[in-house]
């Protein structure tokens, strides 16, 4: 489950348009840069990049690191069923997730968002709801490592497990 | 009929184990699962009331019938992001 993975295949472009969809597990260091060049687009006047990153404390606990693990053939096509439903929602032009596995260091992302699209407010809205939506409903689960060693996963109360996955035929 | 459950987070920690198999009847329910794994691993019943089950990749319901080809999979609450 801890190996790093390419883009998925090729990027995808469907055949009648430039819809660009990019999909990411990995263990390796997000590429901001990369991701954004992707997603540049002639037709787009926005590209909206989330970070996620890791938080030195939490709750008042101080975290050393994060360890991140995956259900990653679900984790692919819940993903894939939300860029898709986004793409429904908002002129997407280009559009990339990744996110990571394995041990996130203090203040490195551990996912990241980017969408663009022809204005801001559209790319804006359809970023904040792909997060939303990837942090209840994609079996990825984060462990916190203390600096005592004490490791303790997080499972929230009020969200996830139990969401299904978009499911719009 | 023989399952494999695949376990993640706290049930893999607990378990000690990344998959678990378990008897059930044949055409058994997601919720005939449930009891086996309460049965089974009491002191997850508060992790597993949260958590979903997911049958070939998608989130099923307690009444889902499964049967011996089926991925299964333990989903607690998920923390990604």
């Amino acid at each position: 489950m801890n190996q790093s993975k390419g883009f998925c295949d090729s990027p995808a472009r469907s055949a009648h348009s430039q819809i660009l969809l990019m999909i990411e597990i990995t263990t390796a260091a997000i590429e901001t840069e990369k991701l954004l060049k992707a997603v540049s687009d002639p037709a787009c006047g926005a590209s909206v990049l989330f970070l996620g990153t890791t938080r030195r404390v939490t709750d008042g606990r101080v975290t050393n690191c994060l360890s991140y693990e995956c259900y990653e053939p679900m984790a692919r096509s819940v993903l894939t069923e939300l860029e898709q439903e986004a793409r429904r929602r908002w002129p997407i032009q280009g559009c990339a997730i990744v996110h990571r596995i394995g041990v996130v260091e203090i203040s490195e992302a551990s996912v990241a968002v980017v969408v663009s699209t022809p204005h801001r407010a559209d790319a804006f809205a359809a970023g904040q709801w792909l997060i939303d939506e990837i942090k209840v409903r994609v079996p990825i689960w984060k462990k916190e490592i203390g600096p005592d060693g004490h490791e303790e996963w997080q499972h929230p109360l009020e969200s996830g497990g139990t969401k299904s996955p978009v499911v719009s035929p | 009929m023989k399952v494999r459950v695949l376990l993640f987070a706290e049930a893999k920690s607990v378990v000690g184990e990344s998959a678990l198999s378990l008897t059930l009847p044949e055409n058994a329910s997601v919720e005939q699962l449930r009891q086996e794994l309460s049965r089974k691993l009491p002191q997850l019943i508060p992790l597993l009331s949260r958590s979903a089950i997911a049958v070939n990749q998608r989130i099923a319901d307690d009444r889902t019938a499964l049967c011996d080809e089926d991925e299964i999979a333990w989903v607690p609450p998920v923390s990604g992001g």
